[in-house]
């Protein structure tokens, strides 16, 4: 009998190295993840054949944490210990929460920063929540791929703000995931159905998902993805459909304010009376509560579009908006495509084929769309493909300005802009020998500061002393590919750069994440010291074979004395990184940056040159 | 850095002057993304990364400049060291004037009114202004009448500011 080959966990079926990489869409109401499998791209599913993944995490008595169905089951009888929805909390301070009566958590009263919420657990930040979700995903991707990721593309909502967008990544950052991207949620979707369809032209990617509302309108043109406007509304969704036939429930069964398990049975109820009406004309909604009282009454499809009418005439807003923006009417618009599991309402796609005079794109599963685009663009950024045929370009959703004299808003980078982008901004000194300033930073398109959005107060220190006015900061606002703002500063001159301390306003700093890093998984296994060193051995591991990738390549752009000088460089971080000194990696990984920073600046050059070879700029001439 | 010192329109690939094809600018903006985009770096060394990071946000600043008329007027006035003082110089022609304060107060009167089609058709007709100022840049800088083009500048760059305007007012109308 011929026995079977068996590779080692890991190395199995990488005949060409390929890298294991996955999409992530974590959902208010459900999570997900996919991967691309022999060229196609699948979700996942759990033991059970289940791919989605109730976005619900519950804290038991007995220290262990359940997560999706198990936690999601639990709801009604352990409401203040069981999370759902925790998305909407993301970056957010507790006044930013509309209506906390409903409910059922314990809100910490923190003052300013981002909401915590008591557990059995002790404290939890909606960060260290979502961070148990992706952990959950990871693992299940982790068991299905057989292996260790590479990374993972996690979408968020195109209209999310920094705030939201940097606890997202910090969430991943919990949960042990490389980030190779945050992507919005409707840019996946786009690019799922793009790939599918083999499509050009301008199209609308309407995204009303459980908890938050996106448009973005976009062009499709040979694998470019290119974001014209984005707008939308993160706190409207699903969510609140539900919430509208609760509502209706308490006045028209005539009931007193309930107690949260009640309320948690009767917005369950709501759920799934909202989703039978999709395909049904009426329903009976039937509880028993906890007092004995019985509930029974009956709800039309057509009561229900009456009750909602508001919700959805809402998302048309935003969408005009970004019409707008765009620069469009609505006959530019080659097609609508749904994502989101409220786009299976009835009205919504009603409403949606009314404003653009054409009925929406409904064919792939508008649950799953998001998920299936992120594992694609996780392969593509993992380095899978080699044909360069798929490019997203996408924009900052909401202005970014900064607090001037008043309480007014300057605008510094404008909503749409296409990323990276950054703007530069100078700056200078009120006092003699005054050598710190401090910087708000705000998001959001109104004037008055109270009306936008903080997002931190940059604090720039170590200025050289001068006479007031005298000194030139210029302070650089960059805002990533992933959408969010990083900010140096330089004082013209003198040339001295301003060291920066950031306090968020509704972030986690640098400190609070350690923390929780320390006390997260696998904090029995490993002590933090040998995690530290595991971080500075994988950060050294993926420089060198970067380094060899771009040698291999590019290596001709080098003079041999060059190019062996970075070899050396080179096996002598491979020589530190098999030792256990984390201190001495770290450096020798500095030394490899440093040793190719000009090289990269080269290659850099190449690619830019490499653009338009071959083209004769004087043809066109006139 | 021989990097940074492109200009605008060498880093896209595009002869430096005012006449430009715009659907080749298209064509170059993505050729030029498709190659420097942090999308291509992501497992790359971090020099790479930040290089990518620097010369994408260049190619998007480049095309936003030269993809709009009054902005690519401007900054080819700068790099043939002419400042366009829009902030400072405001003297303007007395015809160019008149013209200014009738369309403020068309626009009052529409407001006033709440008639959303008044504002379209004084778009149009903006626009139309606007088209006419971009082909005298066509000839003024062709005959390097660089005094000339800086205050056709100043004309469109009031032109955008008033469009915003209404674009604004019919935003808040049709709220």
């Amino acid at each position: 009998m011929a026995l079977l080959q068996i590779a080692e966990p890991g190395m199995s079926a990488a005949p060409h190295q390929h890298k294991l990489a996955i999409g992530i869409d974590l959902g208010t109401t459900n999570s997900l993840v996919a991967t691309v499998q022999s060229g196609m791209s699948t979700v996942l599913q759990d033991e059970h054949g289940h791919a989605l993944l109730p976005s619900v995490v519950r804290y038991l008595e007995d220290g262990q944490i359940a997560i999706g169905h198990l936690a999601q089951a639990a709801q009604s009888a352990d409401p203040k210990n069981t999370i759902s929805s925790v998305k909407r909390f993301m970056g957010r301070g507790i006044n930013d929460i509309p209506d906390t009566t409903h409910i059922p958590y314990k809100f910490r009263d923190t003052g300013a920063g981002m909401v915590q919420i008591e557990t059995r657990a002790g404290i939890k930040s909606p960060v260290e929540i979502s961070a148990e979700i992706l952990y959950a995903l990871r693992t299940r991707a982790e068991k299905a791929l057989g292996g260790e990721l590479t990374g993972a593309v996690i979408t968020v909502p195109a209209y999310f703000d920094d705030a939201q967008r940097q606890a997202t990544k910090d969430a991943a950052r919990l949960a042990g995931l490389n980030v190779l991207r945050l992507l919005n949620e409707p840019t996946a979707a786009a690019v799922a159905y793009g790939l599918d369809n083999a499509s050009e032209g301008v199209y609308v990617i309407y995204d009303l998902g459980g908890g938050t509302f996106d448009v973005s309108i976009l062009r499709l043109s040979k694998g470019i993805f290119e974001v014209l406007a984005t707008n939308g509304d993160s706190a409207l969704g699903g969510d609140d459909f539900d919430h509208r036939i609760f509502c209706w429930i308490l006045s028209e069964a005539g009931l007193p304010p309930l107690n949260q398990e009640d309320t948690r049975t009767l917005l369950t109820k709501a759920r799934e009376v909202k989703e039978w009406l999709s395909e049904n004309t009426e329903a009976q909604i039937t509880s028993v509560l906890s007092t004995g009282k019985l509930v029974n009454i009956k709800l039309t499809a057509e009561k229900l579009v009456d009750l909602t009418q508001t919700l959805v005439t809402k998302t048309l807003n935003p969408t005009r908006k970004a019409l707008r923006d765009a620069n469009l009417i609505i006959e530019d618009i080659k097609g609508v495509v749904m994502v989101g599991g409220a786009t299976r309402m009835p009205q919504i796609r009603q409403a949606v084929a009314e404003f653009f005079k054409q009925e929406p794109l409904t064919n792939l599963d508008p649950d799953k769309v998001v998920a299936l685009g992120a594992a694609i663009q996780a392969n593509v950024l993992a380095g899978n493909r080699s044909e360069d045929d798929l490019l997203l370009l996408d924009v900052i959703p909401l202005s970014l300005g900064l607090e001037t004299m008043g309480g007014l808003v300057e605008r510094v980078i404008p909503r749409n802009a296409t990323l990276p982008v950054a703007r530069a901004q100078d700056f200078t000194t009120f006092k003699d020998g005054q050598t710190a300033m401090s910087i708000h930073v705000l998001q959001g398109e109104r004037e008055l500061v109270s009306d936008c959005r903080s997002l931190a107060k940059f604090e720039l220190r170590g200025i050289p002393p001068m006479a007031a006015g005298a000194a030139r900061i210029r302070v650089t606002f960059q805002v990533d590919a992933d959408g969010l703002l990083s900010v140096t500063a330089r004082e013209q001159s003198s040339g001295v750069a301003a060291d920066i301390v950031v306090k968020p306003s509704y972030g986690l700093s640098e400190d609070e994440i350690t923390n929780m890093l320390k006390s997260s998984f696998g904090a029995a296994e490993q002590d933090k010291e040998s995690r530290a060193l595991r971080e500075a051995i994988v950060d050294a591991e993926r420089l060198i074979e970067a380094i060899n990738a771009a040698l291999a390549q590019d290596g001709h752009l080098l003079s041999l004395e060059e190019k062996s000088a970075i070899e050396s460089q080179v096996q002598s971080l491979k020589t530190t990184s098999q030792g256990t000194d984390k201190d001495s990696i770290t450096q020798a990984v500095e030394a490899l940056n440093h040793a190719t920073e000009n090289f990269a600046v080269r290659r850099m050059d190449a690619s830019v040159k490499h653009a338009f070879a071959g083209q004769d700029l004087n043809k066109l001439e006139l | 850095m021989e990097l940074l010192q492109r200009n605008y329109f060498e880093l896209l690939g595009l002869p430096t002057q005012f006449e430009i094809d715009l659907t080749i600018l298209d064509q170059h903006y993505r050729k030029l993304q498709s190659e420097v985009h942090p999308d291509r770096f992501v497992t790359a060394s971090s020099n790479e990364r930040m290089q990518s990071m620097q010369i994408a946000t260049q190619a998007n600043e480049a095309y936003q400049t030269l993809k709009n008329n009054t902005a690519r007027a401007r900054y080819l006035l700068e790099l043939n060291g002419i400042e366009t003082l829009e902030e400072s110089n405001t003297a303007m022609p007395a015809d160019f004037l008149m013209l200014q304060m009738e369309w403020r107060e068309a626009i009052d009167d529409a407001n006033a009114a709440k008639n959303v089609s008044a504002l379209d058709a004084l778009l149009i007709e903006i626009k139309q202004m606007a088209k006419a100022l971009s082909l005298n840049l066509n000839h003024q800088f062709a005959e390097k009448a660089y005094t000339e083009a800086s205050e056709s500048v100043r004309k469109l760059s009031f032109i955008d500011k008033i469009s915003a305007d209404i674009n604004r007012a019919i935003e808040q109308l049709e709220n």
